[in-house]
């Protein structure tokens, strides 16, 4: 891992405040930050790892446990919360069986909630890894979820 | 090549692309023609096209702001004007295609408009339909007509005019002209953006940065996101041009991470800037040089406040600083720096090309040119928009946006997200500028525009946005971080049926400390939403609090669903769909729901196939 995070490093090299840059490379790497890469960081930056965490607690990005294979959010900005967001949300928690912010146990799952992704046109909005999904409803979410588990957790 | 041998080129190909034989296809691929569909569509179409044995070209372009309309596409034919079809699905691709390319049959039934100024044969211009006729687009003027991957597309379109004529003037007439415009800033507080710059340019310090402010965080406004998408080119030039203007030799645009798209348009933008020598050492072989460096956000909505984003660019905690010194004194790294919004900036080139007489026609008295917003919500067109500054409320919704969706009753129309406020119904003819919004509670905002309609409870609204300012909140001033939470917690009392008559005066009590006592922007303008709420809509709240009824039948705790035995068809969809298991019956039978058992998820409610709904709500007795 080490020269892993000295590469990482070295990309930012004459930038200056570029800890978070640093962070988000990180966490592309090994989708979290983990107390490991944390002390690496910490060493080969010369900061100690209380001002790392300081920053990336601050941020809702960065995460610090290992997430599922399928990052699931679903959008509760204004334009999905009028037309639903929140029923979609309960409905998502009820078929994964986890609560936002919590990872299904054959860790095939990660649900997270976010602000607004700017579909709002096409609310309301929930997201997949890399896909966005529009006007969903309830009867939707279940099609969707299927289809990523069904296909060893890709989707068709 | 120098830049008028460029800007030939780039002409000749636009041109050539408008009269070239054989077919061109131009598909809405922004992220929310992405979400609406665009990709299996653009799937189907390929199929077709290989199947058939037929060549065309694939062009993606922006958003035109017809979000409503998505997935659509435009059909080039041997040079005609290109032909724009709405609410397409893959089925129905072979039959259109074989219909407009094989038979000749322009399929007026599916065709929205012909993207042109004029009509073509029998289909009308796209300006012509309801939703873009009132529209003014200066900001988003190429956003959905050129490809955004293709720097010449935009210099066809007098795109890098605006900055080789500031190169031409001295740094101060540029900002005169800017200060003449009377552009403010579209970020939401509405600073006069020539001032600003002229705070900058006269700060005694070197190096001045200039920072452009992507970090739209607002929930339910978009404005940045599709402009960046679609026409990258038109900010990273108003971009040169205040760079110029100030002094600065660095730029940074502080981008949200939430919008991948947008930051890989800007990245490829950037290449052919400085492959053009747009960008880099001795611009346009000028003594200007200017670089840009991005920088992504790691979700924090309070680094939408320019002292919190430079905390984060400076790769800190995004934590707000009390002002003065302002940013034009001492921004990043202590230097004097100017933060511009993405839409102010998105401008400045069209307001230098064709000068600011023209620009101040647009608007009202005291705001001038144009605004974007984003129309969603309980409305029947959702979009993009653009429209001068002053028009009125009553003519966004309706004629712009068709009216509330499913013709429901209009309640109000909510403006600035979070630290905006909700204007009712009554304020309808209020012209949209600075001073009028804030006079009526709620602000500019970034743009965001979110219809409500009778269903929609104005005490969950306050609740809602409260929830997301208190948990936003960086913790750093005790007025922000303990009032709004304590604020939430009586909302939340309110919505769940224990609120007591004390509430709403503590409420207001609250709200006037944290707006008056919070250290940043995100404080004082956090208990807008609750203020403007309680100011239009205290019936709402009394009925929850001495009725324990929600008028709207939207707060759970106080509403509950049931079926009417009379309507009820039997079909047994709600009992399948029942996650709590709690309706029972037999087939063609009428269906009851147990009122122990219901979780009130409403999915029963949503998915009733009766026409008006077998399915109901009732709070407090009465429905």
């Amino acid at each position: 891992m080490k020269s892993e995070i000295k590469k990482i490093i070295k990309l930012f090299k004459d930038k200056k405040g570029a800890l978070i840059s640093i962070l988000q490379e990180v966490q592309k790497k090994y989708g979290y930050l983990s107390s490991e890469a944390i002390s690496a960081l910490a060493e080969e930056l010369k900061i100690s790892e209380n001002e790392i965490y300081g920053v990336a607690t601050f941020y809702t990005q960065f995460k610090f446990t290992k997430p599922g294979n399928h990052q699931v959010k679903v959008c509760l900005g204004t334009a999905c919360h009028v037309r639903g967001g929140h029923g979609i949300m309960e409905t998502v928690e009820r078929q994964l069986n986890i609560k936002h912010g919590e990872t299904t146990k054959d860790s095939q799952f990660s649900l997270e909630r976010v602000a607004c992704m700017g579909c709002c046109a096409l609310a309301p909005v929930m997201v997949v890894d890399n896909d966005i999904f529009g006007k969903i409803t309830s009867t939707k979410v279940k099609n969707i979820l299927n289809d990523y588990n069904r296909n060893g957790g890709k989707k068709q | 090549m120098n830049f008028n041998s460029r800007r030939s080129k780039a002409l000749k190909k636009w041109d050539d692309l408008k009269v070239r034989k054989g077919i061109i296809i131009y598909v809405g691929a922004a992220s929310c023609g992405r979400a609406a569909g665009c990709d299996a569509v653009t799937a189907v179409i390929n199929k077709y096209l290989t199947e058939n044995n037929l060549k065309a070209d694939i062009i993606e372009v922006g958003c035109i702001g017809l979000c409503c309309f998505e997935p659509m596409i435009y059909i080039q034919k041997d040079g005609n004007p290109p032909i724009c079809y709405a609410n397409l699905n893959p089925k129905i691709i072979p039959a259109l295609f074989e219909d407009v390319l094989q038979k000749g049959d322009v399929r007026k039934d599916l065709a929205l408009g012909v993207i042109d100024k004029k009509g073509y044969g029998s289909i009308p211009s796209i300006y012509e339909r309801p939703m873009l006729k009132p529209q003014v687009r200066i900001v988003l003027r190429n956003c959905g007509i050129i490809d955004p991957t293709d720097i010449d597309h935009y210099l066809a379109r007098n795109g890098y005019l605006g900055i080789n004529k500031a190169l031409q003037m001295k740094p101060e007439e540029v900002i005169k002209e800017v200060k003449k415009s009377g552009i403010r800033g579209r970020g939401g507080a509405g600073f006069p953006t020539g001032m600003k710059w002229e705070f900058c340019r006269n700060a005694k310090s070197e190096p001045k940065y200039l920072v452009c402010n992507a970090d739209e965080g607002d929930p339910g406004a978009f404005m940045n996101r599709s402009l960046l998408e679609g026409d990258p080119h038109a900010v990273l030039e108003g971009m040169l041009i205040a760079a110029y203007a100030i002094g600065a030799p660095h730029g940074y645009i502080y981008i949200r991470e939430e919008y991948p798209l947008a930051i890989e348009r800007l990245k490829k933008a950037i290449l052919q800037m400085q492959e053009y020598n747009i960008l880099g050492e001795k611009i346009l072989d000028s003594d200007f040089s200017f670089d840009i460096e991005i920088k992504k956000g790691a979700g924090a909505f309070v680094c939408g406040e320019e002292t919190a984003l430079l905390a984060s660019l400076m790769g800190k905690r995004g934590m707000p600083m009390p002002r003065p010194p302002f940013p034009a004194t001492s921004g990043v790294w202590g230097k004097p720096t100017v933060i511009n919004n993405v839409e102010t900036l998105g401008t400045i080139a069209t307001i230098i090309r064709e000068g600011w007489k023209w620009y101040s026609g647009y608007g009202s008295e005291t705001a001038k040119g144009t605004k974007t917003f984003s129309l969603v919500g309980k409305i029947k067109r959702t979009g993009l928009i653009e429209v001068p500054l002053g028009t009125k409320i009553r003519d966004i919704v309706y004629e712009i946006g068709g009216g509330v969706l499913n013709d429901k009753k209009f309640k109000a129309v909510q403006t600035g997200g979070p630290s905006g406020g909700c204007i009712p119904a009554s304020k309808m003819d209020l012209g949209v500028d600075y001073e009028t919004l804030t006079s009526a509670g709620a602000i500019m905002g970034s743009g965001g525009l979110i219809v409500m309609d009778e269903e929609t409870c104005m005490v969950d609204i306050a609740h809602y946005f409260l929830t997301f300012t208190q948990e936003e909140s960086c913790g750093k001033c005790t007025p922000c971080r303990i009032g709004t939470r304590r604020m939430l917690e009586i909302l939340e009392k309110i919505k769940s049926g224990k609120g007591e008559e004390r509430d709403i005066e503590l409420l207001e009590y609250l709200a006037s400390t944290v707006k008056n006592a919070s250290l940043c922007g995100l404080g004082q303008t956090a208990p807008n939403p609750v203020i403007t709420t309680l100011r239009y809509f205290i019936d709402e709240y009394e009925e929850h609090i001495k009725n324990k009824r929600c008028p709207a039948l939207v707060c759970k705790d106080l509403i509950t669903f049931n079926i009417d035995a009379e309507k009820c068809i039997g079909c047994g969809i709600c009992k399948k769909n029942c996650p709590a298991e709690a309706i029972s019956g037999e087939t063609k039978k009428a269906h009851v729901i147990d009122l122990n058992k219901c979780i009130k998820c409403g999915i029963c409610y949503q998915i009733c196939p009766v026409e008006g709904k077998a399915v109901y709500k009732t709070s407090g007795g009465s429905s």
